[in-house]
Order: structure tokens, then sequence, then C-alpha cells
């Protein structure tokens, strides 16, 4: 196997401006998937409970009501929402995929709000439960509600501020009110101000009442310029809602650590299926391996070798690609062993699907167009959201996207840059699986490869 | 291998069969190779010539039958039709390879010695793909050689050479036989055949018609002349029973006509 690896990378080294291409178009393309891959468009599916009955949203202020049930419907503006009748029920649609993200309303919201906005103490939170299975998923689910959360905050503080400040100019100037069906005309501060201050000038100078009333005076004066006192309380309710994150599966891979392993794995992919194949279908073009194979080398060897050969150019290309991008994006480096796993595995993976692909194709330009061809879906298929397609369409493309090595070894690749959840130790079986069918799968080709 | 009275054959092959599913590429094809000879296997397109020289090398296997060839590694030398090389490296580096893959003991000694033999000695550093197809089949038969075999198995040796290529090949040829390899070679052009062999198999839809020399060849078609047969399709133009008659091609033409091919 050594001599033929010497005249393969002989070879290759004759062929710079092929070796360059084939380095440089699959990073350029990694790059350009990577970035598009961060921002996805769309809305996401998100199980939606409210534990308040309906016609039980309102609060009351002052002398007015907010009615903060008709908000939901701004937020499912941003989203796809799966009404539920159970947190149980919310928990189970985005564990078993049905949904990227639950969003559960407690029962206790309405109070919590009355409270904060009244007293200017209370907590209102809802529970945001993200699916960490895919990253990008996760954090597409997670901007979508956060940004409309957002949004539903900042419309129920104004209505709140409208109302705040609505009775507050009433203390200051007072107006009428309605309590109990009849209008009540309350005094206002500036107005009670005025009359004690006439008050004072009818009492005589040394009127012991004079100094009482200054001090009715004094106080009013520091109300009216002092109404800021109601400031905390407004910008307590700026921000009324705390958003609870609760996570399924443990961490998750940062959206930038995500994006590098995308790329780094369509490198891996390609790099190493148009070697893999290349390499061995150049054996037949070149009309070597009937040679080769009448007792120099078995045909199961050479096989080996041409995964060897591709998966260490494609690994050792890869790495330097993720070093190098590192300089940008934090990835974790105490894991390089874990990286050197993850790419080392997916390589031989998609090395064996390369001598497949080189088998049944023969010549160097069909197999390598193969590669090429079979590369694009293969990516796209695994990369596919969840919630981008329906549920059968979803489920075929999950069938398609296990039996190649692309979601494993992105899978394994996002882990070892990262360090979170879903753990490497399944997708390297899988991987390790993958290469052995495809390895059987290419041992079976070379036959019609022999007899061509 | 077997021994025929007092010679002993260097290859030997009995009932050889290769069937591609229900297609029989070869039936029951026997020969025996000896050293020194040259045995050229001759027939139409699709005869089976290559498919024989397949087996006889171990590149393909046979469906039924047997091969005997000698226990040494490298006893035998296979030189396909196409030139097996790698074009993108050097004349001696794909027999460097190859002397190594053959487990040559010295591999560099093994490849001067066939640079040198071939006259290749002042190219050995040009990319084979920038050699000329002469040169390439010279290279393509020197791998071939380089474990010095006993037997050597030439495919259409010839079929991509000028006259002058041909001339310098079969001359090669011919003194390796004369240090005592038995060469066993296939060609579409019979005068070659009448030429350069000491024997010739006439193979014609995977069956074998004849072996002996090729002046037997053509005496069993002017033996068969002794009843009339209508002009075979080389004889046209020409009075039928005279054209064959010092033409080895036109012979070999009647030969295969006369049986149907």
């Amino acid at each position: 196997m050594r001599w033929l690896l010497v005249k393969d990378l002989q070879i290759l080294r004759r062929s710079p401006l092929l070796v360059g291409l084939l380095i440089a178009y699959p990073i350029a393309i990694a790059l350009m998937i990577g970035f598009a891959l961060s921002s996805p468009p769309g809305k996401p599916r998100v199980a939606f409970y409210t534990q308040v009955a309906p016609g039980r949203g309102r609060i009351s202020f002052g002398s007015q009501h907010i009615n903060i049930s008709r908000y939901a419907s701004q937020l499912f503006q941003s989203i796809q929402p799966i009404k539920v009748k159970s947190r149980a029920e919310a928990i189970a649609k985005v564990r078993d995929g049905q949904a990227s993200a639950a969003l559960i309303v407690p029962r206790d919201i309405v109070s919590q709000i009355q409270s904060l906005v009244t007293q200017g103490v209370g907590n209102p939170t809802v529970q945001l439960i993200l699916n960490t299975r895919d990253p990008l998923e996760r954090q597409f689910a997670d901007q979508a509600i956060s940004a409309r959360l957002n949004q539903v905050e900042q419309a129920v503080s104004k209505q709140v501020l409208r109302v705040a400040v609505s009775d507050l100019h009433e203390v200051l100037s007072g107006g009428n009110v309605q309590i109990l069906g009849r209008t009540v005309r309350l005094l206002g501060l500036r107005d009670s101000r005025t009359i004690i201050r006439g008050a004072i000038a009818s009492l005589p100078a040394r009127s012991p009442l004079r100094v009482a009333l200054r001090q009715v005076v004094g106080f009013a004066d520091l109300a009216i310029e002092g109404l800021g006192f109601a400031s905390p309380v407004l910008s307590s309710i700026g921000t009324p809602l705390t958003v609870q994150q609760t996570e399924l599966h443990g961490a998750t891979t940062p959206t930038d650590a995500y994006a590098v392993a995308i790329a780094v794995v369509v490198s891996l992919m390609f790099v190493t299926l148009l070697l893999a194949s290349g390499m061995l279908a150049l054996e037949r073009s070149e009309n070597a391996y009937s040679r080769l194979v009448r007792g120099l080398v078995s045909p199961g060897r050479l096989l080996s070798e041409k995964v060897v050969l591709a998966a260490g150019c494609a690994g050792l290309t890869t790495l330097v690609l993720a070093a190098a991008v590192s300089a940008f994006v934090h990835l974790d480096w105490s894991r390089f062993e874990l990286w050197l796993l993850a790419l080392g595995f997916g390589a031989l993976a998609f090395g064996a699907l390369g001598v497949a692909i080189g088998g049944l194709a023969r010549e160097v330009s069909a197999a390598s167009l193969f590669a090429f061809l079979a590369s694009l879906p293969i990516a796209f298929v695994a990369l596919v959201p969840g919630d981008a397609v329906s549920g059968g369409v979803r489920a075929v493309l999950d069938v398609v996207a296990f039996v190649f090595p692309f979601r494993a070894a992105l899978q394994a690749a996002s882990n070892a840059f990262s360090g979170t959840a879903p753990g490497i130790g399944w997708p390297l079986v899988h991987l390790v699986g993958l290469a052995v069918v495809f390895a059987v799968l290419a041992r079976l080709s070379m036959r019609r490869f022999a007899a061509a | 291998m077997t021994a025929t009275g007092e010679r002993t054959s260097t290859l030997s092959a009995r009932g050889l069969t290769k069937r591609y599913g229900s297609r029989a590429a070869l039936r029951a094809v026997s020969l025996e190779a000896y050293p020194r000879e040259r045995l050229a296997v001759i027939g139409p397109n699709g005869a089976g010539k290559t498919t024989l020289l397949g087996l006889l090398a171990g590149v393909l296997e046979p469906t039924e039958g047997q091969i005997l060839r000698p226990s040494r590694s490298g006893a035998v030398g296979w030189v396909p039709q196409q030139p097996a090389l790698y074009s993108k490296l050097s004349a001696a580096e794909n027999l460097r390879l190859f002397a190594r893959l053959e487990r040559v003991a010295d591999p560099d000694a093994a490849v001067n010695r066939m640079l040198v033999q071939t006259g290749l000695a002042e190219r050995s550093d040009d990319e084979v793909g920038r050699l000329s197809g002469g040169n390439q089949q010279r290279v393509n038969i020197a791998i071939g050689l380089l474990c010095e075999p006993d037997a050597l198995l030439l495919d259409e040796p010839s079929a991509s050479l000028d006259p002058r290529q041909r001339e310098r090949l079969w001359e090669f040829i011919g003194r390796l036989s004369e240090r005592g390899t038995s060469v066993v070679f296939s060609t579409h052009n019979v005068t070659e055949a009448e030429r350069y062999a000491d024997r010739v198999l006439v193979l014609a839809d995977g069956e074998l018609l004849f072996t002996g020399t090729p002046a037997e060849l053509e005496r069993t078609v002017e033996s068969s002349r002794t009843t009339p047969a209508r002009p075979g399709p080389g004889e046209a133009g020409c009075r039928a029973g005279q054209r064959w008659r010092g033409d080895f091609e036109a012979a070999f033409v009647r030969f295969l006509h006369e049986r149907g091919h």
C-alpha cells in the first residue's frame, strides 16, 4: 500500500491545477454555505400552551384595564403556533421534532404583571423550551420568539405607561373618573395647592394653622415636582417579561461554530469524494487496475489505499481550514483530539462512499462528475431545516440524510468544535457503520470495474 | 507444467471456458506454451483472444478449466493491449513502482536493466504521457518483463505502432524468445502471426479451431480445396482456389469461412 500511496501522491503533486481547484472550490462553497446558513428565514413551529383561562387576561391599572391576551396574536405573527393542552404535550412536541420550541405561559402571569405595574414588585415569566438537536433551528426559533416577545413587551409597556401617565395627570391636575357607575370629580394636586395657598392667605398672620398648611403646600410642591416617583415603576414595566429558557438535550452548539462545522464538512466531503472516486477510476482509465490485481495488490487493499489517501488529504485540508477559521470564530482547541476523531471518521466514511462511486463510474471524468453531482444533494438534504418541509417530506429527507455520511459528520464536527450536545459517540459509530456499508458496496462494484 | 515428448511446457491450459452470464466468451480451449516458442493467438474480433490471455495472465478467473503456471512469483509476465501505465509518472517511476509491487529483489537494478533493454534509458525521466505510442508500449512491455518471466503474454502488442516501431518490437520479442522465454501474443494481423510466430492458435467465437504452425494452417486450407468451396470474403476478385496459395491471410480467411465464421 505504501508504494501505491507514494505513487498517488506523486501524481497529485504533478497536477497542481487540479489539486488547487480541488481544495479551493470546496472551501469557497463551504464558506458560502456556512454564511448563508447563519441567518435562515421563515417561521419556526412552536408549541404554545397557556394556563391563563380565556377572559382572564385583563389587568387593572388605576381606573383602566388592559387585556394582555390580545398581544398573543402579535406573537403568532412570527411563529407557526401549535396550540396544545398541557405543558407535557408541549415538551413532547419539541422532543419528537414536531416543534422547534415550546412557549408556556403560566397561570400567574396576569397577577404578576398586575403586581408589577401597580406595586413595582413582580416577576412575570414565560417559559421557552428549545430543541437543541439542530443548533440552527434552535437559534432560528429563539430569535423569532425573542424578537416578537420583545415587541409584545414594548406594546404592553406603552399601554401601561399611557394608563399610568393618564392617572398621574389626573392626580396632578384633577379630572373626572368613573367609580361604581358614577362620575366623580377629582381634585388634582395643583388645584389642592392653590386652594391651600388661598386658605393660608386668608388666615391671620400668626395663626398656628399657617405652619401646618404650609407643610401641606410643601408636600404638594414636592409631589408635583417629584412625580418622578413613578419612574422606577415605569422603568420596571419597560421590560416586564422575563424569558426563562430551558434547553432540551443539554447545551447547544454556538451558531458560528456550527457554521464552521458546515463549512469544514462540506470541504471534507468534496475533497474526499472527488479524490477517492477519481483516484480509483484513474487506475482503470490508465489500464493499470488489471495489472495491479493480478497478484500485486488485492482489490480490497487497493480500495483501502484510495480511502486512506483521500481521507488523509481531505482531513489535513479541512483541519487547516478549521484552524484558520478559528482565528475569527471561537472553536474549542482543548478538544483538538476530538477534531481529529470527527474529521478522521467523517473522511473515512466519505472515502468509502467515494470509492463506491469510483468503482461504479470507472472513468475519471465520469467519477468526478458523479461525485460532484452527488455531493450537493447529500449536503442539501442533511441541512434542510426540519420546519422548512412537511412531515412526510421531512421523514424522507431524514432517511436519506441517515444513509449518507454528511449529517453524522456534521454532528461529530460541531460537537468536536464546541463541546456541546448531542455527544460525539453516536455520530462516530454511525460514520463507522456507513464506512463499512460503502466499503462493501465499493468492493462489489469492483467486479464490474474488473469486468469492463 | 506438462511434458510433451522431451519438451516441458511453460504454460498449460486445459478446457478453459469463460462465461459472462449466458454468453460464452471462451469454450473449452486448451493450449501449451513452450520455452523459446512464440505462440500467436489469432482470430476475428470477438473471438476471445483477450479473454484467453486474461485468463492465462490471471486477470480473469475461468468459469471452467485449469491453468498450470510456474509457481515462481512473476513467472508469467503480462502486457495488456492498452499500455497499463501511469501517464503522470516517468518511465523510470512506472517501472520502479511495479518492481516494488512485484517485490523484485533490487528494484533499481531491474529498472535500469529494463530501460537499457527497451532502449528507453535516455527518456527514463520523461512523463509517460509525453512519450510516443511506441515508447509507451516499450515501457508497457518492460513492466511485463521486470520479473524476468518464463512466459510473456502480449495482447495485441503491435496494434498502436507504426511499421518501424512494429519492426523493432518484433526484434525485441525475438531476442526474448531466443533467451528462452515463452511468448504468447494475440494479434489481428495474421501476416505478423505468420512471420513471427512458431505456432498459431486460431480462435473464433470463443472456440479453438486450429493449433499448429502457419504452414500447417495453409496446408489445411489447401487440402480442403480438394472439395470445391464457394469463394470466401477475402477472395473477392480472385479465382477461387488460387488466392490463398502463398498468402497466409487469405488462407486464414478461407479457413474461417469454411468453418462458418
